[in-house]
């Protein structure tokens, strides 16, 4: 019996080690499931057929991504050699160890230069200008606008737009003139509705919404390097902002409250609302025919800035970083440097993914290839994130359940939600002793 | 447990040829499981009980450190968290009480001669079979303010279900209801068909009228199998996450379980979300107690 068994356990450990050998040819990225993930998908292939090393692409829902990868992080799993991570998982990832540090790489290739500086900024440092990298930009993105042309270039809609509000109907050049445009525009007899905004606060949609407004109205978060909160997030101007967010959700489509890039593109699939909040990764769904019937009359425009003129947009996007309890971290940095060539960078725009690489986003090709990449290149010079400490989620979490029942739930005044998250994040901040 | 219950093994089974006595075959079976108990149940309890006294995070580098009651003071004082356990309570009640009402309804309206009864009962039977979480999915869909059947059926217009703060927990209640009504049904159906005729028949030779017949013979007869029909009800009802989760993001249907794993996995504050859970542990065991107690008053009559 004890014999068989010994056999039996020679036998597994043989096939193990005989497993892992194979596998340094093959690498697995972890990604959320979405169409980005595809076109990666399409591009590693290539570096299969170029190097022999197998890559695959592997994908979770969105809901489930951060939950997920954290999990295998907190176990030490080894399932994944990369994973290209939200921009907020920096802190968390690196000062828990699970991400490998990319300094050395990021400076050996000069990458601060390569690539673009915002993503650099919120998708590879941490913490902020301290020069240490964590990850390497792969898709830049950020919230822009969709919107229905053929209503707003309809001359009667134009001519009764200009009697009611004194201005002409045209892309809206400010936060007033997008809360104008979708007042004008929802009409819920008609079965059409102003606008579109992200509301779910499962996760960090509701918060990237309202960070548009927050963002263009000149407020801040608060400062993230003193961890002081109160006086930013809670100022006049944020104030403001949540205001004015709150009168956009007057005018979405029936029961918007919880949504997110799904409902926000099927607004305009559907004929739903005249303009549409989404990230730009979306965008390519809108002008296809197949995903989107209306795709020839689809516009888009960047945030529009606030009263004051200031004009930034909430970043989304993601980088690649290796993951620390992977055993092919070697064939990863060989992969990597595939990746950065500006050659890669160039085919990987091509496919649809959006490109971090400074020189590519620069090129005129790039910039009309589709209608939305001079939009996205130019929003990603006006980008600002949430924070990336490895506390986000508390942060997130708190955001989230403050402000929600005000925007969608009527619940208090904007003063009183935002300075009760101002003492909720300094209390957080205080417990993790950040900025004492 | 004794041996002596256990039937003698065959002599000429293979079990018996191999040498192996009751006791070998007793403990084959027994021993696994409560390893496997162990392992997997009793282990990670008291490990949590141990982790809610820390400022245990999992998802950082940095060592647990003792601190003892706080984690629970803190939350016991979080008015969001009590908010969340009211929240839990109401859900409770409201769908208990409509599961028992419906369910114990159409128990009674099945408990007769009818044609198809078998059929029937197994139609009323499908929404338990579903998964959860394809239920919210679905019951998503219907209750859509701009497509959803349920608006169309009613003539409700756009009312909105979901995004409404105060009707989202009902929506949920009322998926959940018809969910698990069946089961309060079933149970209902096998305490209905227990009762001896002969009382009923007795009760018409003394003219008893339908309502008293129903409180004095029918409900004091179903009450313990319904009883624990409700215990279950009230212990999953307590749990419930996923079709909250799916079906609605409102602050007003976020019980205590979706908090409990908000806490857990998004934030990863493992030493809290322990205690957090050690509280819902010990509310759900006092609750069960309160009703076996009644249970066993119920059959002591």
């Amino acid at each position: 019996m004890r014999r068989k068994l010994t056999g039996l356990l020679a036998g597994l450990a043989l096939s193990l080690a005989a497993g892992t050998s194979a596998l340094a040819q093959e690498l697995t990225i972890f990604w959320a499931e979405w169409d980005p993930a595809n076109y990666l998908q399409e591009l590693v292939n290539e570096y299969e057929a170029k190097t022999g090393v197998k890559v695959t692409v592997e994908t979770t829902p969105w809901s489930d991504f951060q939950t997920k990868t954290f999990t295998e992080f907190n176990a030490k799993g080894d399932a994944y050699d990369m994973v290209v991570g939200d921009s907020q998982w920096l802190g968390a990832a690196s000062t828990g160890g699970h991400y490998v540090d990319l300094t050395e790489f990021f400076n050996k290739h000069n990458l601060s230069q390569v690539m673009a500086p915002a993503t650099v900024k919120y998708y590879a440092e941490y913490p902020g200008n301290s020069g240490k990298y964590w990850a390497i930009p792969l898709e830049g993105d950020a919230v822009g606008w969709s919107y229905r042309k053929d209503w707003f270039e309809d001359p009667k809609e134009m001519e009764a737009f200009k009697a009611k509000y004194g201005y002409d109907l045209a892309v809206p050049k400010d936060w007033k003139a997008l809360r104008d445009i979708a007042e004008f525009f929802h009409r819920p007899d008609e079965k059409r509705y102003g606008i579109a905004i992200y509301t779910d606060n499962s996760y960090d949609a509701l918060v990237m919404g309202v960070e548009n407004a927050i963002f263009s109205y000149g407020g801040e978060l608060g400062n993230y390097e003193t961890y002081e909160v109160d006086g930013y997030i809670n100022s006049d101007k944020s104030v403001a902002a949540l205001e004015a967010y709150k009168e956009l959700y007057k005018f979405t489509p029936p029961g918007w409250a919880k949504t997110f890039f799904v409902e926000n593109n099927q607004a305009i699939t559907e004929s739903l609302a005249a303009m549409s909040m989404n990230y730009f990764a979306f965008f390519p769904a809108l002008v296809n025919e197949a995903s989107n019937p209306h795709a020839k009359n689809t516009g888009f425009f960047a945030n529009p800035p606030g009263p004051g003129g200031e004009q930034f947009a909430a970043l989304g996007g993601q980088g690649i970083s290796i993951v620390s309890y992977s055993k092919n971290q070697e064939e990863s940095m060989k992969f990597l440097e595939w990746f950065i060539q500006e050659d890669t960078q160039k085919r990987w725009a091509e496919l649809g993914g959006y490109t971090c690489h400074a020189k590519v986003l620069e090129s005129p090709e790039f910039q009309n290839a589709t209608p939305y990449n001079k939009a996205f290149y130019e929003t990603m010079f006006k980008v600002k994130d949430f924070w990336a400490v490895p506390e986000y989620a508390e942060l997130l979490q708190q955001m989230n359940q403050r402000v929600y029942p005000y925007v969608t739930g009527d619940q208090g005044s904007a003063k009183e939600v935002l300075d009760a998250l101002a003492a909720d994040w300094k209390a957080t901040f205080a417990k993790y002793g950040r900025g004492q | 447990m004794s041996t002596a219950v256990m039937t003698r093994l065959d002599s000429r089974s293979r079990a018996a040829q191999r040498g192996m006595s009751d006791l070998t075959i007793r403990n084959l079976f027994i021993i696994p499981t409560i390893l496997f108990l162990i392992v997997f149940n009793i282990f990670p309890l008291i490990y949590s009980l141990g982790y809610s006294f820390t400022d245990f995070r999992a998802s950082t580098n940095a060592p647990a450190n003792f601190v003892g009651l706080q984690n629970y003071r803190e939350l016991l004082a979080d008015p969001f968290v009590w908010s969340n356990f009211s929240i839990t309570a109401k859900y409770v009640i409201v769908s208990v009480t409509g599961q028992v009402l419906v369910g114990f309804g159409t128990a009674m309206l099945l408990n007769r001669d009818i044609p198809f009864k078998g059929f029937i009962t197994t139609l009323l039977l499908l929404p338990m079979m579903l998964s959860m979480a394809v239920v919210g999915l679905f019951w998503k869909l219907l209750y859509d303010p701009s497509f959803g059947i349920i608006n169309y059926a009613l003539g409700l217009g756009t009312f909105e279900w979901l995004s409404n703060p105060d009707m989202a927990l009902y929506a949920v209640a009322l998926t959940d209801i018809w969910m698990w009504s069946p089961f309060v049904m079933l149970l209902s159906l096998a305490g209905l068909s227990a009762v001896p005729k002969h009382l009923y028949e007795a009760a018409a030779i003394d003219r008893a009228g339908p309502l008293y017949t129903f409180f004095r013979i029918t409900l004091p007869l179903v009450a313990p199998i319904l009883l624990i029909a409700i215990i279950f009800r009230t212990m999953e009802a307590f749990k419930t996450f996923d079709i909250a989760y799916i079906l609605t993001s409102q602050p007003t249907t976020e019980m205590i379980s979706i908090r409990l794993y908000k806490m857990a996995f998004q934030e990863w504050q493992t030493g809290r979300s322990c205690a957090l859970a050690y509280i819902v542990l010990i509310m759900v065991i006092a609750i069960t107690n309160i009703y076996v107690k009644y249970l066993n008053k119920v059959k002591e009559r």
